[in-house]
Protein backbone atom coordinates (compact mmCIF):
# COMPACT_ATOMS: atom_id res chain seq x y z
CA UNK A 1 0.00 0.00 0.00
CA UNK A 2 1.31 3.45 -0.99
CA UNK A 3 0.19 7.12 -0.10
CA UNK A 4 0.44 9.97 -1.84
CA UNK A 5 1.51 12.63 0.40
CA UNK A 6 0.41 15.88 -1.16
CA UNK A 7 4.21 17.14 0.21
CA UNK A 8 6.42 14.39 0.04
CA UNK A 9 4.90 12.47 -2.90
CA UNK A 10 4.48 8.67 -3.69
CA UNK A 11 5.52 7.00 0.15
CA UNK A 12 5.30 3.07 1.21
CA UNK A 13 2.67 2.49 4.20
CA UNK A 14 5.67 1.72 6.80
CA UNK A 15 6.46 5.44 6.46
CA UNK A 16 2.79 6.36 8.34
CA UNK A 17 1.18 5.81 11.59
CA UNK A 18 -2.71 5.36 11.31
CA UNK A 19 -5.08 6.88 13.65
CA UNK A 20 -8.61 6.21 12.84
CA UNK A 21 -11.36 7.67 11.61
CA UNK A 22 -11.38 11.54 10.36
CA UNK A 23 -14.70 12.12 12.68
CA UNK A 24 -11.49 13.05 14.88
CA UNK A 25 -11.18 16.14 13.22
CA UNK A 26 -14.77 17.16 14.41
CA UNK A 27 -14.07 17.94 18.02
CA UNK A 28 -17.32 19.16 19.57
CA UNK A 29 -17.19 22.52 22.05
CA UNK A 30 -16.40 21.92 25.41
CA UNK A 31 -20.08 22.55 26.69
CA UNK A 32 -21.57 20.16 24.23
CA UNK A 33 -24.61 17.03 24.96
CA UNK A 34 -22.77 14.31 26.15
CA UNK A 35 -24.44 12.16 23.43
CA UNK A 36 -22.14 14.50 21.17
CA UNK A 37 -18.95 13.69 23.08
CA UNK A 38 -20.14 9.97 23.28
CA UNK A 39 -20.63 10.12 19.01
CA UNK A 40 -17.45 11.53 18.79
CA UNK A 41 -15.14 9.45 21.28
CA UNK A 42 -17.07 6.03 20.56
CA UNK A 43 -19.06 5.60 17.38
CA UNK A 44 -18.04 5.41 14.54
CA UNK A 45 -19.55 3.99 10.77
CA UNK A 46 -18.08 0.72 9.51
CA UNK A 47 -18.76 1.73 5.51
CA UNK A 48 -18.61 -0.59 3.02
CA UNK A 49 -16.89 1.67 0.34
CA UNK A 50 -15.62 4.88 0.73
CA UNK A 51 -14.71 6.33 3.79
CA UNK A 52 -12.62 8.80 5.33
CA UNK A 53 -9.53 8.67 7.63
CA UNK A 54 -6.42 10.17 9.22
CA UNK A 55 -3.01 9.02 8.50
CA UNK A 56 0.42 10.65 9.93
CA UNK A 57 3.37 10.88 8.19
CA UNK A 58 5.73 10.17 10.79
CA UNK A 59 8.76 8.98 8.70
CA UNK A 60 8.51 12.19 6.35
CA UNK A 61 6.84 15.67 6.97
CA UNK A 62 5.51 14.96 10.13
CA UNK A 63 2.07 16.52 8.53
CA UNK A 64 -1.46 14.64 9.14
CA UNK A 65 -3.39 13.53 6.11
CA UNK A 66 -6.62 13.40 5.37
CA UNK A 67 -7.05 10.00 3.15
CA UNK A 68 -10.09 8.93 1.48
CA UNK A 69 -10.36 5.37 0.37
CA UNK A 70 -12.00 2.75 -0.93
CA UNK A 71 -12.74 -0.23 1.52
CA UNK A 72 -13.98 -2.35 -1.19
CA UNK A 73 -11.39 -1.73 -3.93
CA UNK A 74 -8.58 -0.41 -1.47
CA UNK A 75 -8.24 2.17 -3.96
CA UNK A 76 -6.58 5.53 -2.33
CA UNK A 77 -8.99 8.08 -3.91
CA UNK A 78 -7.15 10.98 -1.92
CA UNK A 79 -4.69 12.56 0.17
CA UNK A 80 -5.41 16.01 1.66
CA UNK A 81 -2.80 17.51 4.02
CA UNK A 82 -5.42 18.31 7.26
CA UNK A 83 -3.81 21.51 7.49
CA UNK A 84 -5.10 23.43 4.43
CA UNK A 85 -8.04 20.89 3.88
CA UNK A 86 -9.89 22.93 6.54
CA UNK A 87 -9.26 26.12 4.74
CA UNK B 1 30.27 27.69 32.39
CA UNK B 2 31.90 24.07 32.44
CA UNK B 3 34.37 23.93 29.31
CA UNK B 4 33.21 21.66 26.71
CA UNK B 5 34.63 19.79 24.57
CA UNK B 6 33.40 18.59 20.97
CA UNK B 7 33.36 15.24 20.11
CA UNK B 8 32.48 14.26 16.66
CA UNK B 9 29.34 11.39 16.70
CA UNK B 10 31.43 8.52 15.98
CA UNK B 11 34.83 7.73 15.67
CA UNK B 12 35.32 5.38 12.19
CA UNK B 13 37.39 5.68 9.70
CA UNK B 14 36.08 5.22 6.02
CA UNK B 15 35.32 2.21 4.48
CA UNK B 16 35.27 1.80 0.89
CA UNK B 17 33.64 -1.29 -0.88
CA UNK B 18 32.70 -2.06 -4.25
CA UNK B 19 33.69 1.52 -4.89
CA UNK B 20 31.70 2.80 -2.53
CA UNK B 21 33.17 5.15 0.65
CA UNK B 22 30.66 5.28 3.24
CA UNK B 23 32.90 8.02 5.60
CA UNK B 24 31.53 10.05 8.88
CA UNK B 25 30.35 13.74 7.41
CA UNK B 26 31.41 17.32 9.80
CA UNK B 27 29.13 19.49 7.66
CA UNK B 28 29.17 22.25 10.28
CA UNK B 29 27.15 23.75 11.88
CA UNK B 30 22.84 22.34 11.79
CA UNK B 31 20.06 25.12 12.48
CA UNK B 32 16.27 24.31 12.33
CA UNK B 33 14.66 27.67 10.44
CA UNK B 34 10.67 27.46 10.47
CA UNK B 35 8.82 30.63 9.67
CA UNK B 36 6.54 32.17 11.66
CA UNK B 37 2.98 32.18 9.71
CA UNK B 38 3.34 35.13 7.40
CA UNK B 39 7.11 35.41 7.78
CA UNK B 40 8.15 33.58 4.57
CA UNK B 41 9.18 36.26 2.76
CA UNK B 42 11.54 37.82 5.13
CA UNK B 43 13.07 34.57 5.82
CA UNK B 44 13.87 34.75 2.15
CA UNK B 45 15.16 37.96 2.31
CA UNK B 46 17.91 36.96 5.44
CA UNK B 47 19.05 33.95 3.53
CA UNK B 48 19.41 36.21 0.28
CA UNK B 49 22.99 37.48 0.76
CA UNK B 50 24.06 33.65 1.71
CA UNK B 51 22.55 32.77 -1.72
CA UNK B 52 19.86 31.00 -0.98
CA UNK B 53 15.76 30.81 -0.54
CA UNK B 54 13.61 28.69 1.05
CA UNK B 55 13.78 25.68 -0.03
CA UNK B 56 10.81 23.61 -1.73
CA UNK B 57 9.79 20.39 -0.59
CA UNK B 58 11.89 17.66 -1.27
CA UNK B 59 14.89 20.30 -2.75
CA UNK B 60 18.27 21.33 -1.07
CA UNK B 61 19.77 25.00 -1.84
CA UNK B 62 23.49 24.74 -2.25
CA UNK B 63 25.75 27.97 -2.37
CA UNK B 64 29.49 27.30 -1.56
CA UNK B 65 29.70 26.18 1.84
CA UNK B 66 26.44 26.65 2.66
CA UNK B 67 23.14 24.88 2.12
CA UNK B 68 19.44 24.87 2.90
CA UNK B 69 17.88 21.52 3.01
CA UNK B 70 13.50 20.93 3.16
CA UNK B 71 12.82 19.06 6.32
CA UNK B 72 9.16 18.99 7.10
CA UNK B 73 5.99 21.29 6.34
CA UNK B 74 7.40 24.76 6.87
CA UNK B 75 10.74 23.97 8.03
CA UNK B 76 14.39 23.80 6.69
CA UNK B 77 17.82 23.24 8.14
CA UNK B 78 20.27 25.90 7.31
CA UNK B 79 23.61 24.32 7.29
CA UNK B 80 27.32 25.48 6.97
CA UNK B 81 26.89 28.81 7.85
CA UNK B 82 25.57 31.21 11.35
CA UNK B 83 22.07 32.22 11.47
CA UNK B 84 21.52 35.31 9.77
CA UNK B 85 21.23 38.10 12.23
CA UNK B 86 17.77 38.98 12.57
CA UNK B 87 16.37 35.50 11.62
CA UNK B 88 15.02 34.93 15.26
CA UNK B 89 12.26 37.48 14.64
CA UNK B 90 11.30 36.01 11.52
CA UNK B 91 11.33 32.36 12.53
CA UNK B 92 11.78 29.45 15.15
CA UNK B 93 15.44 28.87 15.12
CA UNK B 94 16.96 25.49 17.00
CA UNK B 95 20.40 24.64 16.82
CA UNK B 96 20.63 21.24 15.37
CA UNK B 97 24.55 20.82 15.25
CA UNK B 98 25.07 18.15 18.02
CA UNK B 99 21.96 16.84 17.85
CA UNK B 100 22.46 15.17 14.11
CA UNK B 101 25.11 12.85 12.77
CA UNK B 102 26.33 12.88 9.42
CA UNK B 103 27.33 10.51 6.91
CA UNK B 104 28.72 10.50 3.22
CA UNK B 105 28.19 8.25 1.00
CA UNK B 106 30.60 8.69 -2.42
CA UNK B 107 30.49 7.06 -5.45
CA UNK B 108 28.38 6.12 -8.61
CA UNK B 109 26.74 2.97 -7.11
CA UNK B 110 25.97 5.06 -3.89
CA UNK B 111 21.91 4.67 -4.19
CA UNK B 112 22.58 1.36 -4.35
CA UNK B 113 23.34 0.85 -0.91
CA UNK B 114 20.27 3.16 0.08
CA UNK B 115 17.78 0.89 -2.12
CA UNK B 116 18.31 -1.46 0.78
CA UNK B 117 17.86 0.93 3.78
CA UNK B 118 15.68 3.99 2.35
CA UNK B 119 11.66 3.13 0.79
CA UNK B 120 11.97 5.36 -2.01
CA UNK B 121 13.09 5.78 -5.41
CA UNK B 122 16.95 7.40 -5.06
CA UNK B 123 17.61 6.69 -8.68
CA UNK B 124 19.73 9.76 -10.55
CA UNK B 125 16.93 10.26 -13.06
CA UNK B 126 14.08 10.67 -9.84
CA UNK B 127 16.19 11.61 -7.41
CA UNK B 128 18.99 14.15 -9.01
CA UNK B 129 21.45 16.68 -7.10
CA UNK B 130 19.81 19.28 -5.32
CA UNK B 131 16.99 16.32 -4.53
CA UNK B 132 16.54 15.96 -0.04
CA UNK B 133 14.13 13.97 1.43
CA UNK B 134 12.55 13.27 4.42
CA UNK B 135 12.05 8.98 5.17
CA UNK B 136 13.29 5.90 6.97
CA UNK B 137 17.16 4.61 6.88
CA UNK B 138 16.09 1.52 8.01
CA UNK B 139 13.72 2.09 10.97
CA UNK B 140 15.92 5.65 11.64
CA UNK B 141 14.35 9.12 10.98
CA UNK B 142 16.42 10.56 7.83
CA UNK B 143 17.23 13.87 6.19
CA UNK B 144 18.79 12.55 2.99
CA UNK B 145 19.98 15.20 0.49
CA UNK B 146 21.27 14.11 -2.94
CA UNK B 147 25.23 15.89 -3.94
CA UNK B 148 26.23 15.46 -6.84
CA UNK B 149 29.44 13.19 -6.28
CA UNK B 150 26.63 11.06 -3.42
CA UNK B 151 24.62 11.46 -0.69
CA UNK B 152 24.64 13.35 2.72
CA UNK B 153 22.71 11.31 5.20
CA UNK B 154 21.35 12.82 8.71
CA UNK B 155 19.87 10.99 11.02
CA UNK B 156 20.07 11.49 14.98
CA UNK B 157 23.31 11.47 16.86
CA UNK B 158 21.93 9.07 18.96
CA UNK B 159 21.45 6.47 16.62
CA UNK B 160 24.52 7.31 15.21
CA UNK B 161 26.36 4.01 15.78
CA UNK B 162 23.29 1.93 14.57
CA UNK B 163 23.49 3.95 11.14
CA UNK B 164 26.99 3.61 10.49
CA UNK B 165 26.34 -0.19 11.54
CA UNK B 166 23.51 -0.68 9.28
CA UNK B 167 25.40 1.32 6.45
CA UNK B 168 28.62 -0.69 6.70
CA UNK B 169 26.47 -4.08 6.15
CA UNK B 170 24.88 -3.05 3.49
CA UNK B 171 28.31 -2.11 1.84
CA UNK B 172 29.55 -5.23 3.13
CA UNK B 173 26.75 -7.09 1.00
CA UNK B 174 27.26 -5.62 -2.59
CA UNK B 175 31.04 -6.02 -2.25
CA UNK B 176 30.44 -9.93 -1.43
CA UNK B 177 27.41 -10.33 -4.13
CA UNK B 178 30.08 -8.16 -6.70
CA UNK B 179 32.58 -11.36 -5.64
CA UNK B 180 30.10 -13.91 -6.22
CA UNK B 181 29.01 -12.73 -9.78
CA UNK B 182 32.34 -11.72 -11.20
Amino acid sequence: MRLNCPLCGSRDRREFYYRGAADYLDRPEPDAPPEAWDNYLHLRDNPMGVTKDLWYHDQGCTSWLLVTRNTLTHEILDVKLVAEAGE
Amino acid sequence: MPELIAKPALDAAPVTLAGITLSVADPGRITFVAPFPGQEKAVAKLLKPLGLGFPAPNTALTKGEARIVWTVRGQAALIGVPVPEGMQAAAAVTDQTDGLAAFALRGARAAEVLARLVPIDLREAVFPPGSAARSGLNHMPLILVREEAGFLILTFRSMARTAWAELNEVLHHIEARDRLTN
